[in-house]
């Protein structure tokens, strides 16, 4: 295999963007998955983004039908998955037509020639064969017989034809592990895990692999291959890892640093349900998940668990947010500790399921009848979830509040490589559960009081059932300050309703102060956002720089209460430009607070940003100082 | 009375208290604030009186409720308390019940919130088999918003909303709940303490969600609603009184029994036309709940004839919670989880 290998020239590049596209069933999803993992065995950055659609089988080649999977990986520090692939796998008509406009022009195309016949091509209204005609002319197009060649080779399988071509996304991994040098091995081992208990169906799959691997060094159809050495990194431990399982393990890890034990109770929706199969295998770590009637009584038992003691938490989307108000509502007043974690996608209503957007902040801000603040924070990156979690988890318990955690679609289902962390080296936070009453009468005889609170940060005491002498009720009706009884007393809602704010706004102590970078230090411009932004706006930071563009840029980690120094930070810039998956909720939000000027750049394509197209916003801005 | 001797003891769990309890340990001081009339004070009270059997200390008794009269609840037992949402007390109690096998956990409703903004929850923990104790206050109306008709109202009902007649068709809930497959299934009166003190002590030593229903005049809103089972004349005309090894006789001079019909129904039928092998003995521990359901399908919903009080039914079937601890157990059986193990994965590599 070696002295084959040799004959075909290795040009060593940069960086390259892969996208696989093909039928909902064609295994693209599985495909891009084991070529991240190879990827990141070498050593490359990288980033993915799986674009699929909700539903789970659509027609056979149709255009709603199609999934895709990019990646970027380079020998250097990226911060996306990239604008434009340099290379498009397309499996059959649906996935070209969908996705040829995203290759940039002079890009490698490999299409699956045994799927353009006439049916399919009419099937997603092409009039002739774009393979035939000079359509794709701009592009360099490697026809490739993928099925026919994947059955060829499968013909000593006892497999069905059907089977068999069903091994063809293994042909097509083969290969493109063949034309960007990438192990195989990996793949080997998954392989056998996965069907280790059926030998004709594992034999063939690696048969199919190692087909596509050989025809790629065989086939005229690649001159070359390339070669991404890579990326510099710090030294550590590091794994490839998808926003919601990072998440999830920052779930156990702010177990593990509180000795709290996890209560999941939840309700599935796309795209958080991954949360919640993550955590159902992790009952060793004394985690119990409850999938519940609906999301209501998701959170309802999350908040029951809460009030015995355990850190309730409860995983949604947008829509389960609405259902779940009145009971976050009901944790804002009963003041315990509850983490929602929103892994928000397109709305409003079922909007776009699988696909990503920002859209729920001021839902998370606001979406509660009566003053009613929740303390609201957002990972940046896949990775970052799991720092986000326990950060979250540490406000919700030290201010027993629930708190939101704003993750999204994209970085739920995107992966990156992680610097696993030393768990010995993850911050701690406790409950201090009370345990001795805390008010003394006049006449000397002590009370427990459960709303008597701690001076610095005005949380209540956790007074969980089994305390003996700590006997209390509590409710959804305003309790009075101190004593916690029922009070409708106009003075006394009028003081918990802001103490119940002043507590959430103390939280800003807590927090590290609002980082900006600006290499210059002279900047006038600075593009400031939050949550899964920070890719795509770092990445166009830097080439705006290269550019000789000056820009400043700062990440929201905090969204209720902001860090303290964020009013500076916002008024040392002439302009303030702020890119949202949403129609402007952050720009309304700074706006409001900070009577800055925020130029609002939005987006709600259920995609994340280019990196281009900021650099075009920034240049813009910039060049109209 | 402070053990209970059953295979599946609900409160094993629960600490036992070694100091003698009254009545009036389970007093809150909280000014109870229902309408001078009303059934829940009587409820109430003999919730109090009968907490003391148990002999769990009292900071292991949580009652949970949700929103309307019988809600407020909590705040007049001197235990700890939880005043929720509409309709989600069985919810929230279900986080706790299933993280906290040490509490005794009560959930405080009515017709209302359980049956309808909360049907949904109440099904699910029913069917789950949650360790809880649901008591359903039945009065038949909204009493907190002020006289509307609630889903256990009788079709025709005139009130506030419904200035023509209800035409909703009502909920018989102990017939919902079997339909749930609940495992324990009664209904009381709230006047009668006896009755309702014995049937609150099988459903405390019931392992799983223990429904009791139990009928509770709202004076305000729905007076006498359930007059035709109370009063001295009609009450033992109309009350089936479920007795286990009992044959099912009642009638103020036992005249009536309840029979299998060859069609293979169940019907009321004159004790004297029929001879006493024909009537039904009733067991509320027969797994199959069909005649426990036909007996709940006797009552007529608007004379309240053939209405049957008593523990309906009384099965085993291991709890929710439960099965979740064994589950728990059986994964930490190998050693608790490491994180570090966790999140370092098996697909990882070194640099520097």
């Amino acid at each position: 295999m070696t002295d084959q290998v040799a004959e075909k020239q290795v040009i060593p590049v940069d960086h390259v963007i892969i996208r696989f596209a093909g039928d909902s069933g064609d295994g693209m999803q599985l495909t891009g998955d084991r070529f991240t993992s190879e990827t990141a065995g070498l050593g490359n950055d990288l980033s993915t983004l799986p674009d699929f659609p909700a539903e789970i089988r659509a027609p056979a080649g149709t255009l709603p039908g199609v999934s895709a999977f990019q990646l970027q990986f380079a020998d250097h520090d990226i911060m996306t998955p990239g604008d434009r692939p340099d290379v498009l796998v397309a499996m059959n008509p649906a996935a070209l037509k969908s996705n040829i406009g995203l290759l940039k022009p002079g890009g490698d195309l490999i299409v699956n020639t045994d799927e353009f016949t006439k049916r399919s091509l009419e099937k997603v209204g092409y009039s002739g064969n774009p393979l035939e005609d000079d359509s794709l002319s701009a592009y360099n197009v490697h026809p490739v017989g993928l099925t026919s060649m994947t059955v060829e080779a499968l013909k000593e399988f006892p497999l069905s034809k059907k089977d068999a071509e069903r091994a063809k996304n293994m042909f097509a991994l083969g290969m493109l592990c063949w034309l960007y040098s990438r192990p195989t091995d990996g793949t080997r081992v998954f392989l056998k895990s996965k069907f280790g208990k059926n030998p004709d169906i594992l034999g063939a799959n690696i048969a199919a692999l190692e087909a596509g691997w050989s025809f790629g060094e065989t086939t005229e159809a690649f001159s070359v291959r390339y070669e991404v050495k890579p990326a510099p990194m710090k030294a550590g431990t590091y794994r490839n890892i998808h926003g919601n399982l990072a998440l999830a393990y920052g779930l156990v890890a702010a177990s593990d640093r509180s000795g709290l034990p996890i209560f999941l109770g939840t309700y599935p929706i796309t795209p958080a349900s991954d949360i919640l199969h993550e955590l159902s295998k992790l009952k060793k770590f004394g985690i119990t998940t409850f999938q519940a009637e609906d999301e209501i009584a998701g959170v309802g038992a999350a908040i029951g668990a809460s009030y015995g003691g355990s850190l309730g938490i409860t995983t949604t989307s947008g829509p389960g947010v609405a259902l779940k108000s009145e009971a976050i509502g009901l944790a804002v007043t009963l003041e315990i500790p509850l983490l929602i974690i929103d892994v928000q996608r397109g709305g409003p209503s079922t909007g776009l399921p699988t696909k990503t957007e920002q859209s729920d902040l001021l839902q998370a801000m606001f979406g509660r009848n009566g003053e009613a603040p929740v303390p609201i924070v957002a990972p940046q990156s896949p990775s970052d979830c799991f720092d986000a979690a326990i950060e979250a988890a540490r406000i919700a318990v030290q201010y027993r509040t629930p708190v939101f955690l704003l993750s999204d679609g994209y970085l739920a289902n995107g992966s990156e490589p992680w610097s696993i962390p030393d768990v010995d080296s993850l911050p701690t936070f406790e409950a201090n559960f009370a345990t001795e009453l805390n008010h003394t009468n006049e006449d000397g005889t002590q009370e427990f009081w459960p709303y008597l609170r701690d001076a610095e940060t005005l949380a209540r005491p956790w007074a969980i059932p089994g305390t003996p002498g700590l006997e209390h009720r509590i409710g959804g009706i305003e309790k009075a300050d101190g004593r916690g009884n029922i009070s409708y007393d106009p003075d006394n809602h009028d003081k918990m309703v802001r103490l119940r704010q002043a507590k959430v706004d103390g939280i800003a102590a807590s927090i590290a102060p609002l980082a900006v970078e600006d290499p210059d230090g002279d900047a006038r411009v600075l593009i400031i956002g939050w949550g899964s932004t920070y890719g795509p706006i770092g990445a166009a930071c830097r080439v705006a720089r290269k550019n000789g563009v000056k820009v400043a840029q700062a990440h929201l980690r905090h969204l209720n209460p902001f860090p303290t120094n964020t009013a500076e930070v916002l008024r040392s810039y002439d302009r303030v430009i702020v890119p949202e998956m949403n129609l402007g909720q952050l720009a309304l939000l700074l706006r409001g607070k900070f009577l800055v000027d925020a130029i609002g750049y939005n987006q709600v394509r259920g995609l994340p940003f280019t990196s281009d197209e900021l650099v075009g916003v920034i240049t813009n801005v910039a060049s109209s100082l | 009375m402070t053990s209970i001797d059953l295979p599946f003891p609900a409160l094993a769990l629960v600490p036992k208290t070694d100091e003698k309890q009254s009545a009036k340990d389970f007093k809150s001081d909280q000014e109870v604030r229902w309408c001078p009339g009303c059934g829940d004070y009587s409820i109430l009270s003999t919730v109090q009186g009968f907490m003391p059997e148990l002999g769990l200390k009292k900071e292991n008794i949580v009652f949970i409720s949700g929103i309307g009269c019988s809600s407020r609840f909590p705040y007049y037992m001197n235990t700890y308390g939880l005043h929720s949402i509409h309709g989600r007390a069985p919810a929230i109690a279900t986080g706790l019940a299933v993280t906290r096998p040490d509490l005794s956990v009560w959930v405080v409703t009515g017709d209302g919130d359980a049956l309808s903004i909360g049907g949904n929850h109440l099904i699910h923990a029913l069917r789950r088999n949650v360790n809880l104790k649901i008591l359903l206050f039945n009065n038949r109306i909204y009493g907190l918003t002020k006289g509307q008709y609630s889903p256990t109202s009788e079709t025709g009902k005139i009130t506030k909303s419904t200035p023509q007649g209800s035409v909703d068709y009502s909920f018989n809930p102990v017939s919902l709940a079997l339909g749930a497959e609940a495992t324990f299934v009664a209904r009381s009166v709230d006047s009668d303490r006896k009755h309702l003190s014995e049937v609150l002590r099988r459903a405390a030593a019931h392992e799983g969600t223990a429904l009791v229903e139990i009928l509770q005049n709202c004076n305000i809103f729905n007076d006498g609603a359930w007059e035709a089972l109370k009063d001295n004349e009609t009450g033992p005309q109309n009350v089936i009184r479920l007795e286990d090894g009992q044959p099912i006789r009642f009638g103020a001079n036992g005249e009536k029994v309840v029979i299998r019909s060859k069609n293979g129904h169940i019907e009321v039928a004159d004790a004297a036309a029929v001879s006493e092998s024909d009537v039904i003995v009733y067991d509320s521990r027969t797994e199959d709940p069909g005649l426990a359901f036909a007996i709940s399908r006797l009552s007529d919903s608007h004379s309240l004839t053939d209405t049957a009080i008593g523990v309906f039914r009384d099965v085993q079937r291991p709890s929710y919670d439960r099965l979740v601890r064994e589950q728990m157990a059986e994964a930490a059986a190998g050693g608790p989880g490491d994180l570090q193990s966790l999140i370092n994965g098996k697909d990882n590599w070194q640099i520097g």
